[in-house]
């Protein structure tokens, strides 16, 4: 596998596209304004983080009492303990109901378990139906943002690929745009057998799952197939619907600035005898997948995210990357923190290093996770593996820095060694690992006296 | 009253005037300012790098130093004040005997531009300076809040300023991040040198040497003839 900063470099080399700053930019805008303009916001997110640090606490009695409930509610539940179980039993079930084709719902956790592909192999086709989700499949990628998939995509480059890929006549407009995927869509929500959806949350006091989206398309797919099949991340349950209430508050206008998002299903069982619409059959996954290894630990808190986004729109790594060089579905601040967590600090150890810790995540988190805290924390498990002149040059320094008498004379050396060597106080270049400082900026040198030597000269010792 | 220089190991080997403007600053505040020669550096470095058996070290020693003095630690840098206050005590919890001086030093430690201002009866002399902008380094802001005393202080001296558009938007120095992984350190950088001359000032500031550093190399780099100087600096006018 390539690195991040061979992926970071690939990704510069071929220009990252503008729409990513400006996307995220834009969001984070209307985040600002969404929590100015609720005065509760502060004390929403302090309740949200309980809520979520409770669940995460009891996350064992949370999961049995939702899918006890789930099950007197009609539904089927499965606990998946890793991606392929998951895939498995999905892939099953569309197999034993004679499935041919599934239309979806946004999701990452059916992303990180890379569910589409393995229906495909099996001969389901799997659609997605969110706009932007559905653009990235069409072009054949991964989402490159946890709420705008397509963040990446300018609408001339998705006109293009409708041409390319639906053989339509070309249209920028975006109204056009979006009822070309509308046109191309509706026949597949009315004839796909399945629906899969992810789960924003489920209701472990009455097992429903809430799902929250923007475009209609979360309703038709869990309503007009005939199986509905919702995936959901272990760590995903709120006790009761008033704890729902409170993440409903702090989720969309994270996520989007808005109030509430558009559309908010809360899903209780398949259809009953009676009612009009409605699968016949719901199934809820429940996906372990190196979630539990982290109960217990500092790692933990990665359970309270809600996907919102958030720290990803303010980040200044994500706006200047995008999502893909992160090489994981989950990017940003919150991916660099999950990724390692979820999937192994040996293969993914370079995206905590990736980070400036500047804390605008943090800042913006509706339920608060330290996220700075948990990268220092896996630096401090990986410091093995970092750069071997990097780690020579911090241990060399602290021993230093705890020698006083030597430090001083030491940066007295430095002092007069840097007048001589420098133009005009600035170095240009820099061998070994300073070099990577020189490439992009000048240093300044030593000033040619120390403070604590100008200390001692003009005030004594 | 007696304060404390906790002057940063940067100030002292590269930018010892600001060292010399914040000693100013505090003695015409009626301060006896003090310091402790045997501090070297708080340990930040290694401890956001995730080296915490030598940043153990250096807070061990810094904290020797500190902990045996009287008054007030100011300290004329966001991050490192924030090291002292909040991630010193976290690292030492476990190490005899220095929990409960982390936990005094960490009381006793201020940053300057909050010092300044929380401190009553400060008395800011005009400064003549240049159109002047602000950078709000992380660390500072987000683990310490600050937020409006550098520009009380600014505006008290009555020097003039323009906003920064993205102030609280990081520069890309993030310590050993900008070795690590440079070419995104260098475009959030980059980012930054193009509002700084957008802003049309003729000086940047802020609390933090180490951003200033940073944003000083990029645009000494770039060749714009912008001045970098340290929110003491400013504040103290021309050094003596
Ligand atoms: S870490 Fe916080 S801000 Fe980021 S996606 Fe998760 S909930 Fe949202």
């Amino acid at each position: 596998m390539t690195t991040f900063r061979e992926r970071i470099q690939e990704a510069f080399a071929e220009g990252v596209p503008i729409s990513i700053d400006l996307g995220s930019r834009g969001r984070h805008e209307h985040r600002v304004s969404a929590a100015a303009a609720f005065p509760q916001m502060e004390e929403m997110r302090d309740r949200a983080r309980t809520i979520r640090a409770e669940v995460v606490a009891s996350l064992d009695e949370q999961l049995g009492r939702f899918a006890d409930a789930a099950e007197r509610a009609g539904s089927t539940v499965f606990f998946a303990a890793d991606a392929t179980e998951a895939r498995e039993y999905i892939v099953e079930l569309a197999r034993t109901e004679r499935v041919t084709r599934a239309v979806k719902v946004k999701s990452m956790v059916t992303e990180e378990i890379d569910l589409n592909a393995a229906l495909e192999s099996a001969g389901v086709e799997a659609i997605e139906t969110d706009l932007g989700e559905f653009i990235v499949q069409l072009a054949g990628q991964p989402p490159a943002h946890f709420i705008a998939p397509a963040i990446h995509k300018d609408r001339y480059e998705i006109a293009d690929l409708f041409v390319a890929e639906l053989g339509v006549d070309y249209s920028d407009d975006p109204v056009e745009l979006n009822n070309i995927a509308r046109r191309h869509l509706r026949p597949r929500f009315l004839t796909a057998e399945m629906g899969i959806s992810g789960v924003n949350f489920g209701v472990a006091a009455d097992g429903s799952v809430a799902l929250v989206t923007n475009e209609g398309n979360g309703r038709l797919c869990t309503t007009a197939p005939r199986i509905h099949v919702a995936v959901m991340g272990m760590e995903r349950v709120v006790p009761t619907r008033a704890d729902l209430a409170v993440m409903l508050e702090v989720l969309a206008r994270s996520a989007t600035g808005q109030s509430l998002s558009s559309y908010t299903n809360l899903v209780t069982g398949p259809r009953r005898s009676g009612e009009p619409d409605g699968p016949d059959q719901l199934h809820v996954v429940i996906v372990d997948n190196g979630r539990s290894a982290t109960l217990g630990s500092s790692a933990a808190e990665i359970l309270y995210c809600i996907r919102c986004g958030a720290c990803l729109n303010t980040c200044p790594v994500y706006r200047h990357l995008g999502g893909h060089p992160y090489g994981s579905v989950y990017a940003g601040p919150i991916g660099k923190v999950v990724t390692p967590s979820l999937f192994g600090l040996e293969d993914w150890h370079d995206l905590p290093a990736t980070s400036s810790l500047c804390g605008a995540c943090e800042e913006v988190c509706p339920v608060r996770i330290d996220i700075p805290r948990l990268l220092v924390e896996l630096r401090r498990q990986s410091v093995d593996r970092s750069t071997p002149a990097v780690r020579r040059s911090i241990r060399l320094y602290a021993s230093l820095t705890t020698r006083p008498r030597l430090f001083r004379l030491l940066t007295r050396v430095a002092a007069r060694l840097g007048r001589l060597w420098s133009r005009d106080g600035w170095l240009r270049r820099l061998p070994g690992v300073l070099g990577n400082w020189t490439q992009h900026r000048d240093l300044p040198a030593p000033a040619p006296e120390t403070f604590s030597d100008w200390w001692r000269r003009n005030r004594g010792a | 009253m007696p304060v404390q220089l906790f002057v940063t190991c940067l100030v002292n080997s590269l930018y010892p005037d600001v060292g010399k403007a914040t000693v100013a600053l505090l003695e015409r505040a009626g301060f006896h300012v003090e310091f402790p020669m045997d501090q070297t550096c708080c340990g930040q470095p290694a401890y956001n790098g995730g080296y915490h058996n030598e940043a153990i070290d250096q807070a061990r020693q810094t904290l020797d130093v500190l902990d045996v003095t009287k008054g007030p630690i100011v300290v004329p840098s966001g991050s490192c004040a924030a090291m002292l206050i909040h991630h010193v005590p976290e690292l030492v919890a476990a190490e005899p005997g220095y929990a409960a001086k982390a936990t005094r030093v960490a009381a006793r430690t201020r940053e300057l531009t909050q010092f300044l201002v929380e401190e009553a009866g400060i008395d800011i002399r005009p400064v003549r300076c240049a159109l002047a902008t602000y950078h709000a380094s992380c660390h500072g802001l987000r683990w310490l809040g600050v937020v409006a005393e550098p520009k009380t202080l600014l505006d008290d001296a009555g020097v003039e300023r323009v906003e920064l558009d993205g102030e609280d938007e990081c520069c890309g120095f993030g310590g050993l991040f900008s070795i690590n992984v440079p070419e995104v350190s260098a475009a959030m950088m980059d980012t930054k040198l193009d509002r700084i001359e957008a802003s049309g000032a003729d000086i940047v500031t802020g609390v933090d040497v180490a951003c200033l550093m940073h944003i000083g190399g990029g645009l000494r780099r770039r060749g714009i003839p912008i001045a970098v100087k340290h929110i003491a600096e400013v504040l103290a006018g021309d050094p003596e």
